[in-house]
């Protein structure tokens, strides 16, 4: 399901016949009611179509052919905004269908006590609920989202993540999330389940993806109410009008007042239905870009903050540098034989299951130094890393001591010992730093033995988008636990703006606050529980899907994916929503203009007959010139429903350049544009000889 | 023409240095740690803790009840003016809706004038009610300001200053002092300055005349430097004893137009943000030099008709030609366009000539300024008002880049802009709705002077300039009834206060947030692009709103004058 919506058409035969269906059903008044925009032109559609059924008694507010057309076109303009509306729902919806399929009724055998072996009972996924403990055994669905108390086995989390390569998940740690629909592959697991049925996760995306009265985001509230407070403007405008109207008829004594119906097109003319019509399409199809990213966003606000952002914190592995780093050499220290060093180096790595742990046993074994050993009996000696100690090792029964890790670990831990990190080596390991590279020493007791050299790879095209960013105005920091020489190397060849190294969860907490205190928004990735404080301190905070469920619960965001890469995609769906807004908006009200120019002269022409000379745009006959604008107005949201469910194309080419060149688009075009389609519409209807 | 250019040129010059100095001296009392004794005493009189800081609410109430306390003050005065001193000539009480028009024009800083000065006013009523209601007025106004500025420059903060410590030293340290030597130079220019009412003169002919005098000089200093304009003399700023000579009217423009062009600065500098100052002062400017050239060439064009009959309107050696009626001929065409323009723009109202007599072009100009309400604008509320307009600005545009807006660092939300529209709605809702009021009002045609679209202005210039506290009228209308004097008052207050009062709680609500620092990815709002999206906005805006009224009133006049029909 990964990219099958990506590239869903604009205008998908199958949705289109539902939309209209949908813009139909959609003239229902409660429908109409909260978006009071168009809730004015409904109201003016039923004005004039009574107005219509009063002329056709022959005591007319205008001719009735007039204001048949002009009913006509009202009512056009309501449906064309609900079928916007119900395009933009209905590819949403297309994607929550084929989510939904994953979420069968599941059997899940629900275990008496919360441990393996003990009896259980086939109960349905649907009646589960928090704190219940389940067994997943090999082949069996995950029937809800929970955490792993007991066993570990390899899941395919292809539904969700559309990654086919299993994932290990197993107790304790930062893989002890499974998400309901994925499917145990191998072994079993005990599960508790930490939602109730209806709130797990792919639930919470469904139910955002179909709730048509999603929550409006902050920006949509106040852009909601702009236009509310123009339509009023615009409401004050026509009504005091009709008085203006009626009083200078009185005093010049002459002419006729301006009847209902012209007054009716004029306001709906005036008021922002274009944007009004369009609003709610723009966040539905925000919604849907994120979700065809796989991103999921727990708020539409989320994905709007997602574009005010100005920094990046982004980690190192997998973000910036190709996922794991690999030893490409061992650098004995001086004095050492080399074949000792790379015994113990592949000794302290043998048990260590991490990647960059096997591309050191791999090189160790290349070098052709070692002899066979017992490998299964050494993973019950060996030390894992801690965050603490920031070492891993093994502490062999012959009373050996190897350790590895960074060089101020190593040089902490051999110092305690009475030893000392030799100078010669000290040299070797800023080399290896400032090649980029990660030194990883390796001791045994309080002797150290030599450096492994662990190259990073940055990930390909990255410093291109990190050029970008820097055009967004968006700063992007580097975080790592790596050393300063280090981090600053692969930095530079990156193109960071700047980097935290050494960082600790706390550091990276603290960076997030100092940013924030300068007046910043912060967006970062995580996928541990320790990185939970930070993303929950973060502005946008992007989870893995594979992270924790804390890290989930903290950020407002989850990929899944589990690349971290895509918080930049975040940020341009995040502003590519925000201009469609902006130019809508802008286009919106720049239109009333020409429109003033084509209804102003006509609809006073009948006191003031001098008014004509507004004219400019010579538009045939008063009736034709508002006409031509009321179906002008009406076509141009049809005419822009792509770009409102496309958005408008961003640019990283920084915020002044972009906005000129949104202001000639949307600005200067929306001034230009009605004269010329208004021109054109009324000599449309000038030929057919109606008006 | 090039010495009408030149001429205006060196006005605007001369305006623009004195902008900047007073700007700089506005911004030191405003940031002033330290108390003079004099307010230090005034404090203690009053009981005030000048150390303590209000929140916007407490600051706009403190604003609001001082200012209702005043009026009802103004208002009494005049209802007992009978009992009251210095009325020689024995002038009897306001009627209650005229004092109520009376006392909301100039506590509003409007100073409409419903009565004409020479008799309906004694001595003590033209200085304990309108030159003290000018001062409180303009210097609320001013107060208004301040706070708002100190809004928009704190992060994260809960107040905006206090209102009372603002209050008094604007009145000590700008008002007073500056009205002062205003009125010593109009003394020395020869405006009167007296407690008597009257004096005769012997005229030419040997006959006795009796010529009413008064405190002028020390009314017509604040009448202008805190962009009042209710004048002394029923005839206002043309009447000679006002504004007897080409220096006085120099004065006059150049104090309408001080404070409001100072605030600009006050904010860039109190915003550290010097360019956004002159941006705003150059919206303001654009604005001005692009009305000041619709009314000098309209009123210096004429009126075609009469050219057709055979009179030379042309500039030439002999004569200065143009639309002279109702003009004196001492300032001229240039001089009066100029002060029009002014006037109307730093709504002050005060006028040298007579505004229903200008073009229908030049009417529909000084109509415009007032809808508009910020080319300038008055005393504190003109800045405010352009704020407002750049909040909008920043609405519009500012999503264009991709962010949700901000304006100088505050993201604008919701909040902001409910009470923005609010104010948006405020203005043109008092002036078409009052209007359209008096449309449908049964006595309107007989206040009215002309019929046909002339009329319709008439009505609408009254509205106008009541909501935009300006105060000029077109004078052929009589607005002395219940109903106007009413509808009047009301618009007055509720334009003011409805604009001044959303504005200073977007002050409190950007002040409470954090202040978010610029990058390339912010809209740049300190840029010449920036100040014409503004103009633009303001035009739109403003011109979306009035056009249809001014397309019955001026627009189609000039269109009817043009084509042989005049009113």
């Amino acid at each position: 399901m990964k990219n099958e919506q990506k590239r869903l058409p604009v205008f998908e035969r199958s949705l289109l016949i539902a939309a209209c269906r949908g813009a139909i059903t959609k003239l229902l008044p409660q429908n109409q009611w909260h978006n009071p925009v168009m809730f004015v032109v409904y109201l003016g559609s039923i004005l004039t179509t009574l107005l219509w059924l009063q002329s056709l008694s022959g005591a007319g507010d205008d001719s009735s052919g007039f204001i048949l057309s002009i009913a006509a076109w009202l009512w056009f303009t309501v449906l064309f905004a609900n079928f916007a509306e119900a395009l933009a729902e209905g590819r949403s919806r297309a994607q929550a269908a084929s989510l939904r399929k994953m979420k069968q009724q599941t059997p899940a055998k629900v275990l008496k006590e919360p441990h393996y072996g003990a009896a259980w009972t086939q109960m349905d996924s649907s009646t589960l609920h928090k704190t219940m403990v389940v067994l997943v055994e090999a082949g069996d669905l995950i029937p809800l989202d929970g955490t792993v108390i007991e066993g570990i086995a390899s899941v395919d989390e292809s539904a969700i993540t559309g990654e086919s390569t299993p994932v290990i998940r197993e107790a304790g740690g930062d893989f002890s999330s499974v998400t309901g629909g994925t499917r145990v592959l191998s072994d079993w697991l005990v599960v508790e389940i930490t939602v109730n049925p209806g709130e797990s996760f792919i639930d919470r995306m469904i139910s955002m993806v179909e709730s048509a009265q999603r929550r409006k985001t902050p920006n949509e509230v106040a852009l909601a109410i702009l236009l509310v407070g123009l339509t009023l403007l615009f409401l004050l405008v026509i009504v005091t009008l009709s008085s203006f109207s009626t009083f200078s008829v009185a005093i010049s004594g002459a002419g006729s007042p301006v009847s209902i119906t012209v007054l009716i097109a004029l306001l709906v003319c005036l008021i922002p239905t274009t944007i009004g019509g369009l609003l709610s399409a723009i966040g539905v199809a925000g919604m849907s870009r994120m979700m065809a990213a796989n991103v999921i966003a727990t708020s539409g606000r989320a994905i709007e903050a997602a574009g005010d952002v100005d920094v990046l914190l982004l980690d190192k592995t997998g973000t910036i540098t190709l996922g794991n780093r690999h030893a490409s050499h061992l650098w004995s220290a001086p004095d050492i034989q080399q074949s000792e060093f790379v015994k113990a180096a592949w000794l302290a790595s043998v048990a260590d299951e991490t990647p960059e742990g096997r591309s050191i046993v791999l090189l160790a074994e290349q070098q052709n130094y070692l002899s066979e050993h017992d490998t299964d009996r050494l993973h019950e000696y060996f030390v894992p890393f801690t965050a603490q100690t920031r070492m891993s090792g093994i502490d062999l029964p012959d009373g050996r001591i190897i350790r590895k890790g960074a060089a101020d670990a190593i040089r902490k831990h051999v110092e305690e010992l009475g030893g000392q990190l030799p100078q010669a080596l000290q040299i070797r390991i800023d080399e290896v730093s400032r090649r980029g590279s990660t030194p990883l020493v390796v001791s045994v007791g309080n002797i150290v033995l030599g450096v492994i050299e662990l190259k990073d790879v940055v990930k390909p095209g990255i410093k291109e988008r990190f050029i970008e960013l820097r055009n967004m105005g968006i700063k992007t920091v580097m975080i790592t636990g790596d050393n300063p020489l280090t981090a600053a190397a692969i930095a530079a060849e990156a193109g960071v703006d700047d980097f935290l190294a050494e960082a600790r969860p706390e550091d990276k907490l603290q960076m997030i606050r100092d940013y924030q205190a300068q007046g910043r928004l912060v967006a970062m990735t995580g996928d541990g529980t320790n990185d939970a404080p930070a993303l929950a301190q973060a502005d946008v905070a992007l989870a893995m899907n594979s992270g924790t469920q804390a890290a989930k619960e903290a950020g407002n965001m989850v990929d899944l994916d589990n690349n971290p890469t895509k918080l930049i995609e975040v940020v341009e769906v995040g502003k590519q929503m925000l201009m469609t807004r902006g130019a809508l908006t802008t286009f919106s009200l720049a239109n009333d203009i020409a429109k003033y120019f084509a209804i102003i002269p006509a609809a006073f022409i009948a006191t003031y007959p001098q008014l004509s000379s507004l004219n400019f745009m010579h538009l045939g006959s008063p009736k034709s010139a508002i006409l031509s604008a009321v179906i002008f107005n009406a076509l141009i949201i049809i005419a822009l429903v792509p770009l409102a469910l496309r958005g408008v194309t961003y640019k990283a080419i920084g915020a002044t350049a972009l906005l000129n060149r949104n202001l000639l688009i949307y600005g200067l075009g929306g001034i230009i544009a009605p004269f010329i389609g208004i021109k054109l519409i009324d000599m449309l209807l000038t030929a057919t000889g109606l008006y | 023409m090039l010495i009408t250019i030149a001429k205006f040129a060196v006005v605007l010059a001369l305006m623009t240095g004195l902008a900047v100095i007073m700007g700089m001296y506005l911004a030191r009392v405003f940031n002033l740690g330290s108390h003079s004794l004099a307010e230090r005493q005034t404090y203690r009189l009053l009981g005030i803790d000048a150390s303590t800081e209000m929140s916007w609410s407490h600051y706009a109430l403190a604003l609001l009840m001082s200012n209702a306390v005043m009026m009802l003050l103004g208002y009494a005065l005049l209802r007992l003016q009978t009992w009251l001193p210095w009325n020689d000539l024995n002038i009897a009480a306001q009627t209650p809706d005229l004092a109520f028009n009376t006392a909301a024009s100039f506590i509003t800083n409007t100073n409409w004038q419903a009565y004409s000065g020479e008799t309906s006013l004694s001595n003590f009523s033209q200085m304990a009610v309108i030159t003290f209601l000018m001062f409180v007025g303009s210097t609320s106004g001013i107060v208004a300001a301040a706070g708002f500025m100190r809004g928009m420059s704190r992060s994260s903060a809960q107040a905006i200053g206090n209102f009372w410590v603002d209050f008094t030293r604007t009145t000590y340290r700008v008002m007073l002092p500056l009205s002062f030597v205003m009125a010593l130079l109009y003394i020395w220019q020869g405006i009167p300055q007296t407690l008597d009412s009257s004096a005769v003169v012997s005229t030419l002919e040997g006959a006795k005349q009796q010529l009413i005098v008064g405190a002028v000089a020390s009314l017509e200093s604040i009448k202008h430097i805190g962009t009042n304009g209710g004048g002394f003399f029923s005839m206002n700023a043309a009447h000679p004893f006002e504004n007897p000579t080409p220096l006085t009217n120099l004065l006059h423009i150049l104090s309408m137009l001080l404070i409001p062009a100072a605030l600009t600065y006050t904010f860039g500098s109190m915003l550290m943000k010097r360019k956004q100052g002159w941006v705003f002062f150059g919206t303001f400017l654009v604005l001005f030099i692009g009305f000041l050239a619709l009314t000098y060439h309209a009123e210096q064009t004429g009126n075609p008709l009469l050219s057709a009959l055979g009179a030379d309107q042309s500039v030439n050696s002999l004569q200065g030609g143009g639309n002279l009626e109702g003009k004196e001929l001492r300032f001229g065409i240039a001089d009066t366009s100029l002060f029009v323009t002014t006037t109307t723009g730093a709504t002050t109202g005060s006028v040298n000539a007579m505004h229903d007599s200008l073009t229908p072009l030049g009417g529909l100009v000084a109509l415009a300024q007032m809808m508009l309400n910020c080319v300038f604008g008055g005393d504190g509320v003109g800045l405010i008002n352009l704020i407002q307009y750049a909040i909008l600005t920043v609405f519009f545009v500012g999503m264009m880049i991709g962010r949700s807006p901000e304006f100088l660092g505050k993201k604008i939300e919701a909040k902001e802009i409910k009470l923005v529209m609010l104010s948006v709605l405020a203005h043109p809702l008092c002036v078409l709705g009052f209007t359209a009021l008096a449309t449908v009002w049964p006595g309107t045609l007989d206040s009215l002077n002309n019929l046909g679209p002339h009329g319709f202005s008439e009505l609408l210039y009254a509205y106008t300039s009541g909501t935009a506290n300006n105060g000029s009228a077109f004078a052929g209308f009589n607005a002395n009834t219940p109903f106007f004097n009413t509808t009047i008052g009301l618009a007055m207050l509720l334009g003011r206060f409805f604009t001044m009062l959303p504005l200073l709680a977007v002050a409190g609500s950007l002040a409470a947030k954090k202040t978010l620092s610029e990058s390339a990815g912010t809209v740049p709002t300190a840029t010449p692009l920036f100040m014409f999206l503004v103009v633009f906005i303001i035009l739109v805006v403003g011109g979306l709103t009035f056009l249809p009224a001014l397309a019955l009133g001026p627009l189609v006049e000039q269109l009817l004058m043009l084509s042989g029909q005049t009113f």
